[in-house]
């Protein structure tokens, strides 16, 4: 069978799990949604957001994508956690933390 | 032929690793396995071999450095004694559980306190369950002849593997030894070559990823199956040793044992004396015999339970204690084995034997078989945990 | 049939026992016997007490255990006759050879009623006179051989003048030196 990340669930078999737990491919946490962990949720305004992007490297994730001009585009919600961290830094009190609904 | 020389097991097995060449040591000294670095550091020196030696600040990082170099792809090898082990103890885990064959010769001795720098076995087997392979020596000889065979037994199942040989009795004493050409040496061991590696530039590797309830018993469950696999492996790659050199490994030595009455079990470089206790005895027409534990991980349960169904009486000797008002490992080990295979006849007591150095004589033997005698006799094993010759 | 010849060597720590002990393995070994050299380690401090080991014989030995009924034994340091019971166990078949400028009779009064022979070379003597230096080693050596018989003397002196172009190939005066100590102690070992 394949040994790639996407094959190492919690069905696999004693005899099927890579030796060590190794993993045979690189940035897999690419494919691990932590979205789903969020209570809070960041909402930015782009009217009061100045492009400081003093928001992007404090955030522990990488849901604050910037585009090729530099500039900070909609949060990725497929990995934000909800940790209020880009909020807690933005001077401008651009980015609000509001209730998850699901 | 091989070549006729005498070294000490010290000097045996630097020399066996500059045959072999490997890639990367990660020591620090520690008494008697020191002179084991120490000599392989003046090769490195001299050119003699092209391995990256790295002189670390502790065991625990000795470790360290063989498990990331064995990760990135190379052989890396180890050497230490007594607390270097203990403290490498943590790291022995891991290189165990990412199934790293790293090799590590052991020089064993007896653990604090009271400080102690002499021969028992306290140091091995107080990691006898990190997983790893462990071979025991009972000659300089051996301990090169192990040596040799090591590193294939480890890469063919993904295990590390320890090297033991007695401290001082046999790591400072010089014996004769028939040492194998270095090309032929080349060729037994062959190259490492790992499926999956660090440095692959093909190919991204995670390692030592954590393992979730979901998922850790179906790793130990692999890992225990390569303990179970190391066993065909030992005799597989005993008996291509045996094609070149004549000198054939299994998991344990049978001597005198077809018609003995009675046996004892050891392991390391007491049985040489053992074999001499037991010519002399045969030749007063005691049927006596003694079986010697090379491999004691994995262990080699089947074969002691056939070697044993036959004797009357037997003990194993530990050369070190497990403090469970009960019995040292082998003894435990050994009677759960003859459980598991049904032989339920012979009498069975164990012998705490020879720590932090006491020496162990031919006479000392002597009186274990003549107690076996006794215990075969009447059938009544009486105490079953005892010290050999502890002043009372 | 194995002939077995076992030696216990007394000295003190940093005076080279455990090395002359090595030597005369190698020696024994140079002429095809099995052997075996081994030191005996103390808490291992310059001055005290050691003890070596030598066991030589024409087929392997398996045993792994000190020497208590030793067919020889050597004694590097005379102050040791007081301090350590060196002639324990040793069989009466055999001999002790002790360094020192005394005559046997004169030492024999200190070993504790040993009936067997009482050897003695001033091997410091000649070290000093031959090599310039305290080194007792090569003539302690050279004694026991001559005394014991474990290898063939004229085997052994060739030996070890081998031995010695090959350890100080760029130092011919050490060789001289050192083979003329050897030669000497065997000429003036005196067996009593």
């Amino acid at each position: 069978m394949s040994h790639l990340a996407k094959d190492m669930t919690p069905d696999v078999t004693w005899r099927d799990i890579t030796p060590g737990c190794a993993i045979y491919e690189g940035g897999t946490s690419e494919a691990v949604q932590t979205g789903d962990w969020r209570t809070m949720r960041p909402v930015i305004d782009w009217a009061k957001c100045k492009q400081c992007l003093l928001c992007v490297p404090v955030c522990p994730d990488i849901s604050i994508p910037v585009s090729g001009e530099g500039k900070r585009e909609d949060f990725n919600y497929f990995y934000c956690k909800g940790c209020g961290i880009c909020a807690d830094v933005c001077p401008f009190g651009a980015i609000s933390m509001v209730p998850e609904e699901k | 032929m091989g070549i006729r020389e005498r070294l000490s097991g010290n000097e045996a097995v630097a020399y066996a690793m500059k045959q072999i060449n490997p890639d990367v040591m990660g020591a620090y000294p520690i008494t008697p396995s020191t002179e084991i670095p120490q000599y392989f550091s003046a090769y490195v020196d001299n050119g003699e071999v092209d391995t990256e030696f790295i002189a670390v600040e502790s065991e625990h990082s000795a470790m360290s450095t063989c498990i990331g170099a064995q990760a990135a792809g190379v052989r890396a090898i180890s050497a230490t004694s007594s607390c270097g082990l203990c403290y490498m103890t943590e790291m022995l885990y891991v290189a165990a559980s990412c199934r790293l064959p790293i090799t590590l010769s052991v020089c064993c001795r007896a653990l604090s306190g009271p400080i102690n720098i002499h021969n028992d076995h306290s140091d091995a087997m107080g990691v006898r369950d990190a997983g790893w392979i462990m071979l025991f020596a009972e000659t300089n000889q051996e301990a090169y002849d192990n040596y040799l065979q090591a590193m294939r037994i480890g890469e063919a199942v993904g295990l590390p593997i320890m090297v033991c040989q007695d401290g001082f009795i046999t790591s400072h004493a010089i014996e004769n030894i028939e040492l194998v050409e270095t090309d032929k040496v080349k060729a037994f061991v062959g190259q490492y070559r790992p499926k999956h590696y660090l440095l692959d530039p093909d190919e991204s590797v995670s390692m030592g990823a954590f393992g979730m309830p979901a998922y850790y018993m179906e790793a130990k469950r692999q890992q225990a199956q390569a303990m179970i696999d190391a066993k065909d492996v030992i005799y597989k790659v005993g008996r291509e040793f045996g094609e070149m050199t004549g000198r054939t490994y299994g998991l344990i030595e049978k001597y005198m044992m077809d018609d003995a009455k009675t046996a004892i079990v050891l392991i390391g470089s007491s049985a040489g004396t053992a074999k001499e206790a037991v010519r002399q005895l045969r030749a007063q027409g005691k049927k006596v015999g003694l079986i010697k534990v090379r491999a004691f991980r994995p262990f080699p349960s089947e074969e002691l339970a056939e070697a044993l169904k036959g004797v009357r009486a037997f003990a194993v000797m530990d050369k070190d204690d497990s403090y469970n008002a009960h019995c040292g490992p082998l003894f435990a080990e050994t009677a759960a084995a003859l459980y598991a295979a049904g032989v339920r006849e012979p009498r069975g007591v164990n012998y705490i034997y020879g720590l932090g150095g006491r020496d162990v004589r031919v006479d000392s033997i002597k009186q274990v078989f003549a107690e076996l005698d006794k215990i075969a006799a009447t059938g009544y094993a009486g105490q079953t945990y005892r010290y050999l010759e502890v002043r009372e | 049939m194995n002939n077995i010849v076992e030696i216990r060597w007394h000295g003190r720590g940093g005076q080279g026992a455990k090395t002359a002990a090595l030597l005369l393995a190698d020696a024994a070994f140079n002429t095809g016997k099995y052997v075996q050299g081994f030191p005996e380690y103390g808490p291992e401090r310059m001055g005290a007490p050691i003890t070596a080991y030598n066991r030589i014989s024409t087929e392997r030995s398996t045993v792994h255990s000190n020497i208590y009924e030793p067919d020889y034994v050597v004694v590097v340091d005379e102050t040791l006759l007081s301090a350590v019971d060196v002639t324990a166990g040793l069989k009466k078949e055999g001999a002790i050879v002790i360094n020192s400028g005394k005559s046997p009779d004169e030492l024999r009064g200190k070993l504790r009623g040993y009936e067997g022979r009482v050897c003695t070379i001033d091997a410091g003597r000649i070290s000093t006179e031959e090599l310039g230096k305290n080194f007792p080693n090569t003539p302690m050596l050279a004694a026991i051989v001559k005394v014991s018989g474990v290898v063939e003397p004229e085997e052994f002196v060739r030996d070890m003048e081998a031995s010695f172009k090959h350890k100080f190939a760029s130092k011919p005066q050490v060789i001289e030196g050192n083979m003329r100590a050897l030669k000497r102690s065997m000429e003036e070992v005196q067996i009593g």
